[in-house]
C-alpha cells in the first residue's frame, strides 16, 4: 500500500492590481504590473564577505528560504542581478573592487547593506575597515545587526520588494537619480 | 643525543662568540639576539648546521620600542627544527630613522610575504627583497600602522560621541 500523495493545493497568489476587466482584456497600470513582476522576482547577487554571508547561507538554505520570495538564482554576475547584497566587512583595499561590481550591474539595480560592518563599519572602527559602503556606493535599505538573524535580513529584503514594486518607471532616467549619482562619482 | 637549550647556545656561541646577547628562555623557548648585520650569518650557520637544522621559519614579525632610542624596531625570527621539534626565537634591533635590514628571501621563500607584511606595517627597509611593496594595506598608504605612534580609529569620522568613548 503506497502513501497516499499529497498535492499543495494552497498556492499564494499575489493580488493583481487595479484594473479593468473585459472579454479577454484586462486594462491596468503599466507601472503597477512592472512592479508587481520585479519585486517578486529578485536575483540577488551575494557579496558575501564574512560573518554576515554565513547567516545569508542559512537564509538561503531550506529553512529561512529566501527562494520563496523569489530570489530564486543567486548569480554571481553583476550583469544578470538585481540585487546586490552586501554581507560583511568591506575593508578599503575591497572598496574599490565592490564599486567596480556596482558599476557592471544594469539598471534598475538596488543595494542591501547587511550588518553592522557594511553599514557603518560596524565593531572595526579601525586604518583598514571603510566606514560603511554608502561611502562608495548608493544604498537602498540598510539591514542591523551583528550578524543579523535570518529573519531580519528576510525583513530588508522585504523592504527591497516594496521598493521596487512602488517604484516609477521613470526614475531611472531622471535628473533626481543622475544627481545622487554624480554624488558618488557615477556616471 | 637531544637537542637541548645548553647545546644549541653552546654551538652559537662558539660560531658568533660575543655577538649574540640576551640569552632568555621564556616558556622554554630559547631567544637571542643578535646583531643587525650578522642576521643572515646566523640564519644560515643554523640552516646549514648538520646537528642544529633549523630548517623552519615559523614567523617573521616586528615589534615597536618607542621606549629604546637608536634601536627602536625589532625584528624577530622563529625558527623550528622539524627532526628534533625544538624552537628558537632570535631577534634583531634597527634604528627607525633607517630600518635597514637583510632579508631573508634567498634562504627562505617564505620570507617574502611576511617580510612585505613587516614593512607595511612597520616600515622595516628589507634590502634583497624581490619586491617590496605594501601587501595587506591600501597601496597608497603613507604612514605605517603598527608603530606605537599612529592610532587605530579611522580618523575621517565625524559622528563619534566624544563622551562615550571616553576623551
Amino acid at each position: 500500500m503506497s502513501r497516499p500523495v499529497q498535492f499543495n493545493n494552497k498556492v499564494k497568489m499575489v493580488e493583481a492590481p487595479a484594473n479593468f476587466m473585459g472579454d479577454g482584456f484586462m486594462a491596468t497600470s503599466l507601472e503597477k504590473v512592472v512592479g508587481l513582476a520585479r519585486k517578486n522576482s529578485i536575483w540577488p547577487l551575494p557579496f558575501a564577505t564574512s560573518c554576515c554571508g554565513i547567516e545569508f547561507m542559512a537564509t538561503a538554505a531550506s529553512h529561512y528560504d529566501i527562494a520563496r520570495f523569489g530570489a530564486e538564482r543567486m548569480s554571481f554576475s553583476p550583469r544578470q542581478c538585481d540585487l546586490l547584497m552586501v554581507m560583511g566587512t568591506i575593508s578599503k583595499k575591497m572598496g574599490p573592487v565592490l564599486k567596480q561590481v556596482y558599476l557592471q550591474m544594469a539598471e534598475p539595480r538596488w543595494v542591501l547593506s547587511v550588518g553592522a560592518c557594511a553599514c557603518s563599519g560596524g565593531i572595526f572602527d579601525s586604518y583598514s575597515v571603510l566606514q560603511g559602503i554608502d561611502q562608495i556606493i548608493p544604498v537602498d535599505v540598510y539591514v542591523p545587526g551583528c550578524p543579523p538573524r535570518p529573519e531580519a535580513i528576510l525583513d530588508g529584503f522585504m523592504k527591497i520588494q516594496e521598493l521596487v514594486g512602488n517604484e516609477s518607471l521613470r526614475r531611472r532616467t531622471g535628473d533626481k537619480y543622475k544627481d545622487m549619482l554624480a554624488e558618488y562619482g557615477i556616471q | 643525543m637531544a637537542l637541548t637549550n645548553e647545546l644549541i647556545k653552546t654551538r652559537l656561541v662558539e660560531k658568533f662568540g660575543d655577538q649574540l646577547t640576551d640569552w632568555v628562555e621564556p616558556y622554554g623557548m630559547l631567544t637571542f639576539t643578535a646583531p643587525k648585520d650578522q642576521n643572515l650569518k646566523v640564519l644560515q650557520f643554523l640552516f646549514d648546521d648538520a646537528e642544529l637544522r633549523f630548517q623552519f621559519l615559523t614567523d617573521l614579525q616586528a615589534v615597536h620600542y618607542p621606549a629604546r632610542k637608536g634601536e627602536e624596531l625589532a625584528v624577530v625570527y622563529h625558527l623550528h627544527n622539524l627532526v628534533d621539534n625544538v624552537r628558537i626565537r632570535f631577534k634583531v634591533f634597527a634604528d627607525v630613522t633607517k630600518p635597514d635590514v637583510f632579508s631573508a628571501t634567498a634562504l627562505y621563500q617564505s620570507a617574502n610575504w611576511m617580510e612585505r607584511e613587516t614593512y607595511d606595517f612597520f616600515g622595516v627597509n628589507f634590502l634583497g627583497h624581490p619586491n617590496l611593496i605594501r601587501v595587506l594595506n591600501v597601496d597608497e598608504m603613507d604612514y605605517f600602522p603598527m608603530r606605537k605612534e599612529f592610532p587605530m580609529e579611522e580618523q575621517t569620522r565625524v559622528d563619534k560621541d566624544d563622551a562615550m568613548f571616553g576623551r
